[in-house]
């Protein structure tokens, strides 16, 4: 299927990524030329083919359910754009 | 040893020799630090740094001198290298390549960096690079493209990309400006970017370096490695790098051999595998050529060359464009103008108003098209037919070179379908520049280690690379061999543009 101008403001929207109207042929141009490009994967022959979830053929390693990290606020804080009382700040949320 | 006469003679030498005349004390690793802070001062078209910390290496220097003298040197002990601005930095700004990460100073330092510090490097500062490791030309970087040092010998004098998306890494490690330098590679952002520029770039299999705090643009392929002049550079600085970290849980907990033992000089019975598959219909001939003179070169040491087959490389690309973006889109949803960096919002803006103003400021247009792909490619009613599919396809491409493995021990290809190209040229099409990774996309995918060692100029006077893939974890063979296709071919060429002589060129022995 080919991305319109209207499929690329959804996409855009759930990306939390404002592009403007005069932006969105250019983007939808963009991304029809790549997912042409992708459309060949349909043609292997995937019958019975489990998808990878893993490169490297492991166990996931397990470990004690205990806090083991942590107890830094002002650390994750430093780099906050705007902070308060030990909050990260946002607009207002609720009206 | 010879004499150090010239200013920044001391640049001119590889990692290893410049760990034993630290050894042998002919010179202190304050002196070399000096030596390449000069070197940085004066290479600044080249546009390599993001962040120069000459403060903080000459500090890293001293220390490392306190500790050669009373015995107590690590395996990088005074080596001065380029951190590549991926890598989270404590107190130190890091950036992505991206104008989102405005002033953003990690609180902690990641698991690869901390290794290297623990084994004695110095950080000479944090390499310039493609945005979010996004990027084969190194010209999606915020802070400006990266210049390669070679030049055409066309008398052109046209600005050459150094490739990506470890661009910055590369070319300061082609110039002699730092020792060697970090890389990261998702689908080829070590090996393209060392072709491009006449380096040894190394990527590990999946899993052998940590990626604690390493920035994330794809974390099923993202894996860290060593940008060096030479394979035993590489193996050194690999050994110093790797190992098994708790905070990654695709961390996998095996023993980091001695890479430079590995060295050995003896691939007599190894089996190198030809793939039928990375002949493209239109491809240079001097690139088939050095291909088939590296086969050469591998079988005239002892090797055995084998014709195999990878049928399903042709997709691999194609996958990619889907799991990359994918795992993308989710990784960089973290950037919301709350919890660091960039913040844009004007007054009377709601929380999406916000979010959606930082992205749209903060993400170029590279990242901006692979968030909009990956976020198209994993929504409801198109995750089976492409995220899906494109995992399947994935199994495929292991299982190709699982059944390759049957019958070879490592896989000989080009690294790249041409030499370094021009900055102005090839930017307009997203798609062409995607195709500059077709022969390092594959190993990537499988997760397999794999290694860029220059070869040959090619009829500009540019450098090429021959690419080697070996099993998971088998490192060891892969810098087995790649050290005696290092021999093979001599390569000895240098760029026009090195520390030592500014913008002249200059022949250098071995």
């Amino acid at each position: 299927m080919s991305l319109d101008k209207t499929s690329v403001a959804k996409i855009a929207k759930l990306s939390r990524i404002r592009i403007n109207d005069d932006k969105q042929d250019e983007m939808a141009s963009d991304l029809n030329n790549i997912m042409g490009f992708v459309e060949q994967l349909s043609q292997v022959n995937v019958e019975g083919v489990e998808p990878m979830t893993s490169v490297i053929e492991m166990m996931q390693r397990q470990r004690d359910d205990i806090i083991s990290d942590g107890g830094y606020a002002d650390d994750i804080l430093e780099n906050g754009p705007a902070t308060d009382m030990g909050f990260f700040t946002v607009p207002k949320v609720v009206e | 040893m010879s004499e150090m006469k010239n200013s920044n003679s001391l640049t001119n030498l590889t990692l290893a020799a410049a760990r034993d005349g630290l050894q042998n004390k002919d010179f202190s690793a304050v002196e070399l630090c000096n030596q390449y802070i000069d070197a940085i001062e004066n290479a600044g078209e080249l546009n390599c740094f993001i962040t120069k910390t000459p403060e903080y290496a000459l500090a890293m220097a001293k220390k490392s001198d306190h500790k050669i003298q009373n015995g107590t040197a690590g395996s990088m002990e005074g080596l001065p290298i380029g951190m590549k601005d991926l890598f989270c930095t404590k107190g130190v700004l890091t950036t992505a390549g991206s104008h989102i990460l405005d002033g953003f100073k990690p609180t902690y330092e990641s698991t690869v960096s901390q290794n290297l510090w623990d084994s004695g490097a110095v950080m000479l500062g944090k390499m310039n690079m493609d945005e979010f490791a996004m990027g084969s030309a190194n010209i999606t970087s915020y802070y400006g493209n990266v210049i390669n040092p070679w030049q055409r010998n066309d008398g052109s004098n046209a600005k050459l990309v150094p490739g990506g998306s470890s661009g910055g890494s590369a070319a300061a490690v082609a110039s002699n400006i730092v020792i060697a330098a970090t890389g990261t590679d998702t689908g080829g952002s070590i090996r393209q970017p060392a072709a491009f520029t006449g380096i040894v770039g190394l990527k590990p299999t999946y899993g052998r370096c940590s990626r604690w705090g390493t920035i994330a643009f794809a974390s099923s392929l993202d894996q860290a490695g060593p940008m060096t002049r030479d394979v035993r550079d590489a193996a050194i600085m690999l050994g110093a790098m790797a190992g098994f970290d708790n905070k990654d849980s695709t961390s996998v907990n095996l023993p980091v051999p001695n890479y430079e033992a590995a060295l050995t000089g003896d691939i007599k019975g190894m089996r190198i595998g030809i793939p039928k598959e990375y002949n493209l219909d239109g491809m240079p001939s001097e690139i088939t050529e050095l291909w088939q003179q590296g086969a050469k070169w591998l079988k005239d040491a002892g090797a055995e060359i084998v014709d195999i087959s990878l049928p399903h490389t042709k997709y691999a690309l194609p996958a990619y464009y889907i799991v990359a973006p994918a795992e993308a889109s989710s990784n960089l949803a973290r950037y919301d103008g709350i919890r660091y960096g960039l913040r844009v919002c004007d007054d009377g803006d709601s929380l999406d108003d916000l979010y959606e103003k930082t992205r749209a400021e903060g993400f170029g247009a590279e990242v901006q098209r692979r968030i909009l792909i990956g976020t198209y490619v994993l929504s409801a009613g198109y995750y089976d037919a492409y995220y899906l599919q494109a995992q399947k396809v994935r199994t495929k491409i292991a299982d190709d070179f699982k059944q390759a493995w049957q019958s070879c021990d490592i896989l000989l290809t080009p690294v790249t379908p041409t030499a370094a190209f021009g900055i102005d040229e090839k930017q307009d099409d997203p798609l062409a520049m995607y195709l500059h990774d077709i022969f390092t996309v594959p190993s990537s995918m499988a997760g397999l280690p794999a290694m860029s060692i220059p070869a040959a100029l090619d009829n500009k006077g540019l450098p090429l690379g021959l690419q080697l893939i070996a099993k998971p974890f088998d490192e060891v063979n892969l810098l087995r061999v790649g050290h005696m296709l290092e021999n093979m071919a001599g390569f000895n060429a240098k760029p026009q543009f090195l520390a030592s002589n500014g913008l002249t060129s200059k022949a250098e022995g071995a």
